[in-house]
């Protein structure tokens, strides 16, 4: 490899020379940057730039060349340069000859933009509001259209999104719902054993367990598992052109990426809520059996009383509506994606927590409204 | 320039498939410093394969491949990241990084590989982009925000933002207008005599292969056949043939 690169300032009588050599390369262009000065000898005019001697040049090294020499030419000096090897000037010639090379500025931020980002912010959400509450209209819309037309429905799409979202969730929404009934069971257990009211256990088990734990449970991992899926799979789309396309050859969007994945979690939902109920039963049920030293026959017939039906409906009925928020706000989250991989996180991670936020602001309407109603 | 060793990029017995799909069997390339190769095939016989198996993104069957006089496959992480700091790769659709802007993008490899000052790497990358024939308004845009012509570009900019040894392109003048394809060509030469450059190039532009390329690869029945202009202009082989006499080719004023 070359020597690396160098500059020497003299003078000849009036003259200013700075003599280049060596490699001017990426490598050296931070300690050349700063060698390149103008120091307080050079008070005549006229300026001589030496490149005879480089012998390796890039673009970096070009620059820093061309940047000195325009900065003489503004102070008024008469400048010549010498090259030697006719490639190498020929770079050089290009990089001289590039025109408003400015660096790309940060854009500055003073107090009033600020404020008026807040501004822009909560504009921002009510946009969003407005735009999902559309995107809800178009959904019905789409979905009374084909309901006419059921043939028209995607139905491999359908029964690939109910295996993915309601098949494969099977595992881990068993799982949660067995250990939260265990901890509900051995905790109301705990409690209710001071008052002497042990037995009470079960009735407490069966009704939170089957009104409300069970489906809220299984609606948050669903929103964290599949609602977070369809804004990452549709916004993947996106950001390739895919859903633009999709448009061009006549498909609508909304038949082809949402409609499917609406229906197919509000059927899932339901069956996991169901799955969902019978393991935090079960769950709750082991412990019981263990602590209120009772046998399994025992346990289903006390459980028998302390519920009716009706708990079990209060439950199962939510989980449509639920998946049906889940699925609409990962479909929309992920139709607002735009250009970047960015832009699909920052929106799968939104998809997710509005999920989970509205389906438990639903629970608690639900709740009031089944109090009303004296269920 | 001190010169180590005249091979820059050597591949013996190189393999790859896919499946049952055989894309490469036995191929052997020599790559000499400081020359432009262009490489030519049908859609589909690897060409983009090929490249990424020469920067290491694909693992062959079998082969060796030597880079710098260095065997690629018997490398420490350290002396691989040296490497890769002497090559610029740009991608056949771009690959830029969609979460940052264009000048970004060309200071990427800049933060990685060298120590050089905020404001000098502005420049620099400033002037990577305006060399590369985008706007000088391009760098603070984002990748979603550019037409594919200047997605290109900014590929192109990122590519030689460490002014590498060797500059791997994938198809670099597709999807630019024909002046700026020509412009793009005079760079690379130029780029190439001052820095003694190694350039590898896909492309199916027989302009640029007639403009820059001092020997041309074609990749056919699974190997390489490598060859100035007029060795191949005198190959019997019916695509080669079709493909250096064909219309296009007349038009580019070779074959005739
Ligand atoms: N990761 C992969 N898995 C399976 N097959 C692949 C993979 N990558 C490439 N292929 C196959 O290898 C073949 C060659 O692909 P490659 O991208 O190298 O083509 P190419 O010569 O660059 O074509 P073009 O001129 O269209 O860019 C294609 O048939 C492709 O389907
Ligand atoms: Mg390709």
């Amino acid at each position: 490899m070359s020597d690396p690169g160098w500059v020497k300032f003299t003078t000849s009588g009036s003259t200013a020379i700075w003599s280049c050599g060596g490699a001017w390369t990426i490598e050296h262009a931070t300690r050349l940057d700063g060698d390149l000065t103008i120091p307080a000898e050079a008070i005549s005019k006229t300026a001589i730039l030496d490149l005879s001697a480089i012998d390796q040049l890039d673009t970096s090294g070009a620059w820093l060349i061309s940047r000195h020499g325009k900065t003489l030419h503004g102070k008024g000096f008469a400048v010549e340069t010498r090259e030697g090897d006719p490639d190498l000037a020929a770079l050089l010639k290009r990089v001289v000859e590039t025109e408003d090379v400015l660096p790309v500025q940060p854009p500055q931020r003073n107090l009033s933009d600020k404020i008026a980002e807040v501004g822009a912010a909560a504009e921002g959400i009510l946009t969003e509001s407005r735009d999902l509450v559309a995107f809800f209209g178009a959904l019905v819309m789409a979905l009374s259209r084909l309901a006419l037309t059921p043939w028209k429905l995607r139905w491999n799409a359908i029964f690939s999104h109910l295996e993915q979202t309601g098949l494969n969730a099977l595992p881990i929404v068993g799982m949660i719902n067995l250990l939260v009934g265990v901890v509900l069971a051995f905790q109301g257990a705990d409690q209710l054993a001071r008052f002497g009211a042990q037995t009470f256990t079960i009735n407490m088990l069966g009704i939170s367990v089957l009104r409300e734990m069970a489906v809220l449970l299984t609606a948050i991992v669903v929103a964290g598992r599949s609602g977070s899926a369809f804004t990452a799979q549709i916004g993947t789309m996106q950001v390739n052109e895919e859903v633009d396309a999709l448009r061009t050859i006549g498909l609508n969007p909304m038949d082809v990426l949402v409609v499917p994945r609406v229906l197919a979690l509000m059927i899932a939902l339901p069956l996991l809520t169901f799955f969902a109920d019978m393991m935090g039963l079960l769950g709750g049920g082991l412990m019981c059996i263990a602590l209120l030293d009772i046998s399994f026959g025992q346990y289903l017939s006390l459980l028998n009383q302390a519920i009716t039906v009706d708990h079990f409906w209060v439950g199962l009925v939510k989980a449509p509506f639920f998946a049906a928020l889940i699925a609409l706000i990962g479909c929309f989250e992920g139709l607002r994606v735009s250009g970047s991989a960015e832009s699909v996180g920052r929106l799968t991670t939104r998809s997710v927590v509005e999920g989970i936020f509205m389906v438990i602001i639903v629970d608690a309407l639900f709740s009031i409204l089944f109090s009303y109603l004296g269920i | 320039m001190a010169v180590k060793s005249d091979l820059v990029i050597s591949l013996k017995g190189i393999v790859n498939r896919f499946g049952q799909q055989v894309l490469h069997d036995g191929l052997d390339l020599d790559v000499k410093r400081g020359e432009v190769i262009g490489i030519v095939g049908g859609s589909g016989t690897g060409k983009s394969v090929l490249m990424r198996t020469i920067i290491g993104l694909n693992r062959q069957a079998a082969g060796t491949i030597t880079v710098l006089g260095q065997r690629m496959d018997q490398l420490s992480d350290a002396d691989r990241t040296r490497i890769e700091a002497r090559w610029g790769v740009l991608f056949q659709n771009g690959a830029l990084f969609s979460s940052l802007t264009v000048a970004e993008n060309v200071q990427a490899p800049m933060r990685e590989h060298t120590d050089l000052q905020p404001r000098l790497m502005d420049e620099l990358a400033a002037l990577k982009i305006r060399l590369s024939g985008l706007p000088a308004d391009a760098g603070a845009k984002y990748p979603s925000q550019l037409s594919g012509g200047m997605k290109k570009r900014a590929g192109l900019a990122r590519a030689l933002a460490l002014d590498p040894d060797i500059l791997f392109l994938d198809e670099p003048t597709a999807g630019l207008d024909p002046i700026g394809a020509a412009e793009f060509d005079q760079l690379i030469r130029n780029l190439q005599r001052s820095l003694g450059l190694t350039v590898v190039m896909i492309t199916h532009d027989l302009d640029s292969l007639v403009a820059i390329c001092d020997r041309i690869g074609i990749l056919i029945d699974r190997r390489i056949r490598v060859g100035t202009l007029a060795d191949h202009l005198k190959d019997e082989h019916p695509w080669i043939k079709e493909y250096f006499h064909g219309p296009r080719a007349r038009a580019a004023g070779i074959g005739v």
